[in-house]
């Protein structure tokens, strides 16, 4: 163990090889001694195949950890995550174990590797298309859902009247769920997709409003009185000034947002719109799928971090002046 | 060079500010408190006056008024003849802090007024001569929060000295500096009033660096402020903080300010 250290202490000379990826390694070739050489309790498919993939991720993990260092991004990112390399691959090991080779978890609530792996090999066509439907009703509604409240929480921070008259209705209406509207708004939409942009638009634009409005009162006033000593016009105090220094706050409105849209996508998939992740998950139910419902939820999962991450992503460009001003 | 391209069709320089009587007050939960009282005085075309008096009785506000943020309850506020309306480039407010705004680069900053003006593109090139004359150049790409507080100083000087005001209103700008930063800034601050010709109106509680860097001295009295003294500072730049006429009017001006027994 003591030839083993952990990759984060960096700055030293690279060693000669990475211990933690090597070590990785170990569990996937157990994971496929496992799966190969214990029978299963009840017939399963694609066990070669399977032994195959995680053979060859052994293999993999056994390259990277002899030549790693001299491989440059790859090689990096492995020596990064050699811990969870080796956790993911024990972790296989133990689930292979617990279903399909002792049954310490009933079939067919927890589905065998094995069967996972069929899932993905033969649906994935319909989990991709469902994916894809699901990132294009919420890319909808969501951008609408941030127009609209950016918009309106700029109306509220900049003009009375606007505050006047939104301020009630925001604190009243906002507050609401939106999936509360769902029945209703199925009945008044004239299809179901549009119907669940609206809800997303509408369950996005809540929090962006509130965070925007609140954004463009907090701006320091001395900002407004430099630039009309410089000759600004009420529009470039508005769009110069007051917008790009309330974005910060903008950014947490859209990230809360996104999460709340996440919610009202899926239930408004499950109950009316007939694509979608969501969908899929409440068809793969009603077929006692659960394999199936595993996939679409790992999928989901996948497809919303990324969502989060490509907003951080875009948070990090626009915002590049807050680093050093504020820690991240 | 540098500053041919600041000062090349400057209109007229400097110009004259003429306070005519004016009193203010604001408005203190529902009491009004007086802030001004009957203040006359004229500052000469291109001059550099101070504006000296202890803390709170007005000269914020008084400066506020000459750049048109704010307007007097009484009295006129002319510019050449002209009465103060609302703010104009022509006359710019320099604050104590910088007040850049940190989304901006330092050259996105120095570049405000023109943007704001819709001037940037026949005037974009007074930018890099702005920058350069306060000694910035190589740090235009710098984010406001990557400077020191005097860098930071000189900007907002950039910021003000790019629009080619006629008139410069700076409210104790050098409050928050080290001392150091502080001796070295006043000397520039006096250069580039030399190279640009325009009238400075500097409000400070320091009456050394009134002494130093001004033409006259304009002595105000505790709130509501009323002129008290009007001293001219006879010496030539560059100046020497030791010179024995500074003393001389460092006392009287102290005497003023109700502080003879500190001298
Ligand atoms: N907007 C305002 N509302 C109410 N009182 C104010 C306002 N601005 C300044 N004052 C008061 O006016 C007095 C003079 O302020 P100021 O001009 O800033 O003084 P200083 O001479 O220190 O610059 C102070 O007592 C201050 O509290
Ligand atoms: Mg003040």
């Amino acid at each position: 163990m003591a030839s083993i250290e952990l990759p984060l202490e960096a700055g030293r000379a690279p060693a000669p090889v990475q211990g933690w990826t090597l070590l990785a390694a170990l569990p996937w070739f157990a994971a496929v001694a496992v799966l190969l050489l214990v029978p299963d309790l009840t017939y399963q498919p694609l066990g070669r195949e399977l032994a195959l993939i995680w053979g060859a991720v052994g293999g993999v993990l056994t390259l990277l950890g002899l030549f790693g260092n001299r491989l440059g991004r790859v090689g990096r990112w492995s020596a990064l995550r050699g811990p969870w390399l080796f956790a993911i691959g024990a972790a296989s090991v133990l689930w292979t174990v617990v279903t399909a080779k002792t049954g310490w978890l009933p079939q067919p609530f927890f589905p065998t590797p094995q069967a996972m792996l069929e899932v993905f090999l033969y649906d994935y066509g319909k989990i991709l298309h469902s994916a894809a439907f699901s990132i294009w009703l919420l890319a909808k509604g969501f951008f609408f859902g941030a127009i609209a409240g950016f918009l309106i929480g700029v109306g509220m921070g900049w003009s009375r009247a606007v505050s006047y008259w939104a301020t009630p209705l925001l604190r009243y209406i906002g507050p609401l769920p939106a999936t509360a509207w769902l029945p209703l708004a199925f009945f008044i939409f004239p299809s179901s997709g549009s119907a669940s942009v609206f809800l997303i638009a509408f369950s996005t634009a809540f929090p962006v409003a509130v965070l925007t409005w609140s954004g463009i009162a907090a701006v320091n006033r001395d900002y407004y009185e430099i630039a009309r000593t410089l000759g600004a016009s009420p529009l470039f105090l508005i769009v110069k000034v007051a917008i790009p220094s309330a974005l910060p706050h903008v950014f947490v409105g859209l990230f809360m947002g996104l999460s709340t849209s996440f919610a009202v996508l899926v239930v408004a998939e499950m109950l009316g719109v007939e694509a979608g992740l969501g969908w899929y998950l409440q068809w793969a139910q009603g077929w006692a799928a659960y394999a199936n419902m595993y996939a679409a939820l790992f999928v989901m999962a996948a497809m919303c971090s990324g969502l989060i991450t490509l907003l951080f992503r875009i948070r990090d460009r626009v915002l590049v002046w807050q680093k050093g001003v504020v820690r991240w | 060079m540098v500053t041919a391209a600041l000062k090349e069709d400057l209109p007229g320089a400097g110009r004259e500010i003429s306070i005519e009587a004016v009193s203010h007050r604001f408005d203190l939960e529902g009491a009004p408190l007086p802030v001004l009282d009957d203040v006359s005085f004229t500052i000469e075309p291109g001059s550099f006056v101070a504006l000296l008096g202890p803390s709170g009785c007005g000269k914020s506000t008084l400066l506020r008024l000459i750049a048109g943020l704010d307007h007097p309850a009484s009295g006129a506020i002319r510019v050449d003849g002209a009465q103060v309306g609302a703010p104009d480039p022509s006359r710019i407010l320099v604050f104590q802090d910088p007040t850049l705004f940190p989304w901006r680069t330092v050259r996105a900053n120095v570049a405000l007024g023109l943007e704001a003006q819709g001037t940037l593109k026949t005037e974009g090139h007074r930018i890099d001569a702005a920058i350069n004359l306060v000694g910035l150049q190589g740090f235009d790409k710098a984010y406001p929060h990557q400077l020191s507080g005097g860098m930071a100083q000189r900007v907002a000087l950039a910021r003000a000295l790019v629009n080619q005001p006629n008139v410069l209103l700076l409210d104790e700008p050098l409050g928050k500096l080290d001392s150091l930063t502080r001796l070295a800034m006043q000397t520039e601050l006096v250069r580039l009033w030399q190279q640009s010709g325009l009238t400075a109106v500097l409000v400070t509680h320091d009456v050394e660096e009134a002494l130093y860097l001004a033409q006259r001295v304009i002595v105000f009295g505790p709130r509501p402020a009323q002129v008290v003294a009007d001293l001219t500072v006879d010496l030539p730049y560059p100046r020497h903080r030791g010179h024995p006429r500074i003393a001389e009017l460092r006392h009287e001006a102290l005497r003023h300010l109700g502080l003879e027994a500190s001298w």
